[in-house]
């Protein structure tokens, strides 16, 4: 089974509540929060995948209680916990020892250039392109990592076992599925694949609606 | 292998649970072990309040707008074109424009997190993170329009991209009839975030005041 992140589709949320576009940060700790983790991330401890499964990972009790940026902390928590990076003695307020990493931390006059360098996913590989534009291809039938037992993947459960078609190829990228859990990049093609509404929902809104989401290679077996 | 623990058991349930209080325990640790500059918080948080935000967005569509050879540039190469205007960063790595028809309404959405262009829009909106957002517009995304006060005409399909990889998706609205003669600042004013996402639509343009 799939966790409680992946929530495409679900029943029984309420109302999208617009915002006013001013609005940039809602609360002056969220911005904190953004800034701190952002900071943590330059000290080369985690990839984007690594981090997207801590948030993802905490206990559905959790996940579900917390805010946005709550998530976000307590992923960077338990991350910097495991890593090492923080012993969790220093949470419960023992005497914070200095870091043999801190000669890493981002400085204030390198934030323009670390935030524009970015970090693009897109690799050279060595797996052969299957598919191309127009194909019909099918999900794999259970949205789960195939490599570790509840790890991180990219499937949502709502896109398991659907037909679509292939309507761009974005080149290789990076493999989350592997990336996550320290095997290795494990680059592979990715695809942008459209699902019919009515592949997907059992009440489509209209005949003519689709969704299309990005998925790797190895998620994905030709239609025959 | 993933560990699972009861929530007792993760390491950040010894932080303070009021959230407020918790980023400043985190931030205070971290810059004692040297491993934060308070400094580089400021700046970055400056970056996303001031520098970067929805205008970078509403630049490149009244471009595409206004020129039909950036636009064709656009559709296809959105990472190029983009980066040459200065629009490359963080979560703006691997750019996809989808432009609107009379025939397609495009929308994003990020399911399992909050994937958002950050160089061409800012940080995401509350809403565009929140659970009713990611659960439901995928399965009913007019009746998540219609939380943002927008019906679409009855032969429009509506195409979502549930931004499941790094590839970050920018909608190109369509262009306002009425706005023949506009210059490129002109039409960029009628650009909201809201429409590059595809949740909303761009300001009408008899609604402008000057």
């Amino acid at each position: 089974m799939t966790r409680p992140h992946d929530m495409g589709g679900r029943y029984g949320d309420g109302a999208v509540i617009p915002e006013n576009e001013s609005v940039k940060f809602k609360e002056d700790w969220h911005a904190r929060a953004l800034a701190v983790t952002l900071a943590s991330g330059v000290l080369g401890q985690w990839n984007i995948d690594i981090s997207r499964h801590a948030r993802e990972k905490l206990s559905p009790t959790d996940y579900a209680r917390f805010s946005y940026y709550e998530k976000w902390m307590a992923g960077l928590a338990d991350l910097l916990v495991e890593t090492g990076v923080v012993d969790a003695r220093e949470y419960a307020a023992a005497d914070p020892a200095p870091s043999p990493l801190a000669e890493r931390a981002l400085r204030a006059e390198h934030v323009d250039s670390v935030l524009a360098r970015g970090g693009p996913a897109d690799r050279p590989s060595q797996v052969p392109q299957l598919f191309s534009v127009g194909d019909t291809v099918k999900t794999r039938k259970i949205a789960a990592n195939c490599l570790v037992d509840g790890g991180h993947t990219r499937l949502p459960r709502y896109a398991a076992g659907m037909r679509g078609r292939i309507v761009r190829f974005h080149g290789t990228h990076v493999l989350p599925d592997s990336a996550a859990h320290h095997l290795g990049e494990a680059p592979e093609p990715l695809y942008a694949v459209a699902f019919r509404a009515a592949e997907l929902w059992a009440h489509p809104e209209h005949p003519d609606d689709e969704v299309v989401l990005d998925l790797w290679q190895s998620y994905l077996v030709a239609d025959t | 292998m993933p560990h699972d623990h009861d929530d007792h058991n993760h390491p950040h349930s010894l932080l303070p649970g009021d959230p407020v209080l918790r980023i400043k325990a985190l931030e205070t640790l971290l810059t004692k072990k040297g491993l934060v500059d308070p400094l580089a918080l400021d700046a970055i948080i400056d970056t996303y309040e001031n520098k970067i935000g929805p205008r970078n967005g509403a630049h490149v569509v009244a471009k595409a707008w206004l020129e039909p050879a950036f636009r064709a540039a656009l559709l296809k190469d959105a990472t190029k074109v983009v980066s040459e205007l200065g629009y490359y960063g963080r979560q703006g790595e691997h750019m996809v424009a989808v432009e609107n028809t009379d025939t397609v309404h495009n929308m994003v959405v990020c399911t399992l997190c909050s994937c958002y262009p950050w160089p061409l829009l800012g940080i995401p909106p509350t809403w565009y993170k929140s659970d009713a957002y990611r659960a439901r517009a995928v399965r009913e995304p007019r009746k998540v329009l219609a939380d943002f006060g927008v019906a679409l005409p009855a032969d429009r399909a509506v195409r979502v991209w549930d931004s499941t990889a790094e590839v970050r998706y920018l909608v190109i609205p369509q262009r306002p009839k009425g706005t023949d003669d506009w210059d490129e600042e002109a039409l960029m004013d009628l650009v909201t975030r809201d429409s590059m996402i595809g949740t909303g639509l761009v300001h009408s343009p008899e609604a402008r005041t000057t």
